[in-house]
C-alpha cells in the first residue's frame, strides 16, 4: 500500500473507533430522567388543574375542560393548590417556603415603591432582578459547589481505587489553577481543558475511571475548583 | 497508528526539558564538592592549602566559621511523610518509602542516624503503621522516630507508642542536644460531637478540614521541655525535631503550632538552635532570631505553598510536574557543622538536590543563596 492508502485506512479506522467510543460513552451516560406528570382522570365535566409536583390536583367546579380561567379564578386555584401541597410537607419545607414567600412579598413592595417614586426610569428600564432571583442563584450554585467540595475531599465519591483524593495534593483546590486553561499539554497531545486535567488526576494518582464531561460529578468538581479561584485573572495558555 | 509522530515529539520534548533543567541547576552542583570538602576540612588542619579547589572564595570563610567550638561535624539523614495505606490499596506510596530507604542505605559514608519525620501512616490503621515499621527496619543506620497527626488520631497514639516508643524525648549526640517533640496534639473537638475514632482520624487527615483544632505542643510537654533544657548549657547546640513547623505559617492548613511562641521562648536563651520539621511536604526555610527552621520533603505527595505567610527566606521549590508522580518528593541529609549549625540538603527525586546552608540563614539571605526556581510555584 502507498502512503495515501495508509492515510485513508487510518482515517476510516479512526472514524469507526471513535464512533464506537462515542456510542459507548453515550450509552454509559444516559440523560437524567426528568419527572413526568401522568394525566389526571376526571369525569370530563369540570376542569382539573395539576400542580407542578405532578401529584397535587383539584377540580374547578363550573369551568369546563378547555375553557379559560379568569385571572382571579386562576389565582384562587393556584392558592388552593399551594395550600394543599404545603399541608403535605414536613415542617422545615413549610417554613422555608414561607420565608421565601415573605422575601418575594417584600421585593414586590419595594418594587412598587420604586415605581411610584421614580416612575420615569421604571418605565424605561426592564424590571430588575429581585432578591428572590439572587437567593435562588446563590443557593443553586452553593449546592453545586458543595457537592464538588464533597467529591474533591472523598476518595470514594471520586471513584479512587487507591485512597487518593483530590484534596490530598490540593487543599482548598490550591495549585489547580483553573484560570490557566485551555492550554496545550503535550502529554495529553491536545489543548487541555480543566476537565481533561481532572480526568488525568482521576485516572493516574487516584487510579479511578475517568468521568464523562457531562457527568454530574465532573460538573460539580469544576464548580468547586473555579469557586475557589474567584477573582483570579484569567490566563489561558499559562504554564 | 497516528501517535508515532507525537511519541517522537514527546520524547524530544522530554529530552530537551531534562537537558534544560540540568542546565538550570548547574549552578547548584558545586555544592556536592563543597560537602565533601567540609568533611575533609574537618579532619585536616591545612584548610588554606585546599582553598584553590573551591570555586567561590567566601567558602573559605564559611569553613573557618564552621568550627569555632571545635565540635566534630557529622551527618544525619531524614525520611518523612510517607502516608502509607495498606499495600493492597496503594502500592505506590509503599514503593516510594522503599525508594527513600534505598536512597539512605546507599549513602556512603552512612549517616550517624536517620530521622523519620512523622505521618508514616495515612489513617493510623494498624496495617499501615505495622507496614511502615517493617519497611523502616531495613534502614541500616539507627532510626529516630517522630509522630505525625496521621499516625495518632485513630487511637491517640496507642499503637504508635507500642511500636516506636515515647512520642517525645531527648538525646545527646557528638556534643549536640537533640529534642524530639510531639507537636501535633489537638484540643478535644470530638467528644462534644460524639465522633468515632475513625471520624476523628478522617477529619484530622484532611489538611483543609476546618472542623479540627490547631496543632500544639501542649502545657504538659512544654513543662517537660523546660525541665529537659534546665540541664543543658546555653552554648550547647540544640536541634529540635517537630512534625509541625514550630512557628505560625498558615492556620487553615495547620502549617502551624498554636503555642509556637511559648516553645520558642524556651529555646531563646540558647545560642544555636535549629528546628527540623515535617508536615509541610516542601522545601521550606525560616529564621526567627536564634532559631533556624528547615522543612522536610515527603515521599508521598508534595503540598502546595501556603497562599499567605510564606517566610521571606524560603526559596521555593519549583512546582511539581503533575505528569510525573514522584515530582517534588524525596528525602535528604543534614550536615551538622562544627559550630552546631546545620546545612540542609533536599534530595529531590528527578531533580538536582537543593541546598539551604547555615550561612544563608545566618546572613539573612545576604549570601550563599539557594538556586531560584525557573517557573512560579503558584
Ligand atoms: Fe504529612
Ligand atoms: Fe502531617
Amino acid at each position: 500500500m502507498n502512503r495515501l492508502q495508509w492515510i485513508k485506512l487510518s482515517v476510516i479506522t479512526l472514524c469507526a473507533l471513535s464512533s464506537i467510543i462515542f456510542y459507548q460513552s453515550v450509552k454509559a451516560q444516559e440523560p437524567v430522567q426528568l419527572p413526568t406528570h401522568a394525566p389526571v382522570s376526571s369525569d370530563g365535566k369540570n376542569m382539573v388543574v395539576q400542580l407542578c409536583d405532578g401529584e397535587t390536583n383539584m377540580e374547578v367546579k363550573g369551568v369546563k375542560p378547555g375553557e379559560r380561567l379568569s385571572p382571579d379564578q386562576a389565582q384562587i386555584v393556584s392558592n388552593q393548590l399551594m395550600a394543599q401541597w404545603l399541608a403535605k410537607q414536613p415542617k422545615e419545607v413549610t417554613e422555608a417556603w414561607m420565608k421565601e414567600n415573605l422575601i418575594v412579598k417584600n421585593d414586590q413592595k419595594a418594587n412598587a415603591q420604586t415605581t411610584s417614586s421614580n416612575e420615569q426610569s421604571a418605565q424605561d428600564q426592564p424590571i430588575d432582578f429581585t432578591g428572590r432571583d439572587y437567593q435562588m442563584w446563590k443557593k443553586e450554585l452553593e449546592q453545586e459547589v458543595s457537592y464538588g467540595d464533597q467529591i474533591f475531599h472523598s476518595d470514594s465519591l471520586l471513584g479512587s481505587t487507591n485512597g487518593v483524593a483530590c484534596a490530598m495534593c490540593h487543599p482548598h483546590a490550591a495549585n489547580t489553577h483553573p484560570e490557566t486553561y485551555p492550554k496545550f499539554q503535550i502529554q495529553l497531545r491536545r489543548v487541555a481543558l480543566l476537565r481533561d486535567m481532572i480526568n488525568w488526576c482521576i485516572e493516574n494518582p487516584s487510579r479511578g475511571a475517568k468521568l464523562h464531561p457531562d457527568d454530574p460529578k465532573m460538573r460539580a468538581l469544576e464548580a468547586y475548583i473555579m469557586a475557589q479561584r474567584k477573582g483570579t485573572v484569567m490566563e489561558p495558555g499559562k504554564h | 497508528m497516528i501517535p508515532l509522530k507525537w511519541e517522537k515529539r514527546l520524547q524530544e520534548y522530554l529530552q530537551n526539558r531534562e537537558l534544560w533543567i540540568k542546565e538550570l541547576y548547574k549552578a547548584g552542583s558545586f555544592w556536592e564538592g563543597r560537602r565533601k570538602f567540609l568533611k575533609m576540612a574537618a579532619m585536616a588542619a591545612g584548610v588554606a592549602a585546599t582553598n584553590s579547589l573551591l570555586p567561590h572564595s567566601f567558602q573559605l570563610v564559611d569553613i573557618v566559621n564552621a568550627a569555632p567550638q571545635g565540635q566534630q561535624p557529622f551527618t544525619f539523614a531524614y525520611i518523612s511523610d510517607s502516608h502509607l495505606y495498606e499495600k493492597t490499596l496503594n502500592e505506590r506510596f509503599v514503593r516510594q518509602l522503599e525508594r527513600a530507604v534505598a536512597d539512605i542505605n546507599a549513602l556512603d559514608p552512612q549517616p550517624d542516624f536517620v530521622l523519620y519525620g512523622g505521618d508514616l501512616a495515612q489513617l493510623a490503621q494498624p496495617g499501615e503503621l505495622k507496614l511502615g515499621a517493617q519497611i523502616l527496619k531495613q534502614v541500616r543506620a539507627p532510626i529516630r522516630m517522630m509522630v505525625g497527626e496521621h499516625d495518632w488520631f485513630l487511637d491517640l497514639g496507642d499503637l504508635w507508642k507500642e511500636l516506636f516508643g515515647k512520642p517525645y524525648y531527648s538525646f545527646d549526640h557528638k556534643g549536640v542536644h537533640f529534642i524530639t517533640l510531639m507537636s501535633v496534639n489537638e484540643k478535644d473537638f470530638w467528644t462534644a460531637k460524639n465522633l468515632s475514632p475513625m471520624q476523628r482520624m478522617q477529619i484530622v487527615s484532611g489538611l483543609d478540614d476546618g472542623r479540627q483544632s490547631s496543632f500544639e505542643v501542649g502545657e504538659e510537654e512544654r513543662e517537660w521541655l523546660a525541665r529537659d533544657l534546665a540541664n543543658v548549657s546555653k552554648t550547647t547546640p540544640i536541634v529540635v525535631f517537630s512534625h509541625s513547623p514550630l512557628y505560625k505559617l498558615y492556620k487553615p492548613w495547620n502549617f502551624w503550632t498554636d503555642d509556637a511562641e511559648q516553645v520558642q521562648a524556651l529555646l531563646k536563651p540558647f545560642q544555636t538552635v535549629t528546628v527540623i520539621h515535617g508536615h509541610t511536604h516542601q522545601v521550606l526555610s525560616n529564621r526567627i532570631d536564634n532559631i533556624h527552621f528547615h522543612g522536610m520533603l515527603s515521599t508521598a505527595w508534595p503540598w502546595p505553598y501556603a497562599p499567605q505567610g510564606l517566610p521571606k527566606l524560603t526559596m521555593q521549590m519549583n512546582r511539581p510536574d503533575p505528569f510525573n508522580q514522584t515530582e517534588g518528593l524525596g528525602d535528604g541529609i543534614i550536615d551538622v557543622l562544627g559550630n552546631g549549625r546545620v546545612n540542609k540538603r533536599y534530595d529531590l527525586w528527578n531533580r538536582n538536590p537543593l541546598f539551604v546552608s547555615a550561612q544563608y540563614l545566618d546572613s539573612n539571605g545576604a549570601s550563599d543563596n539557594p538556586s531560584k526556581t525557573a517557573l512560579p510555584s503558584y
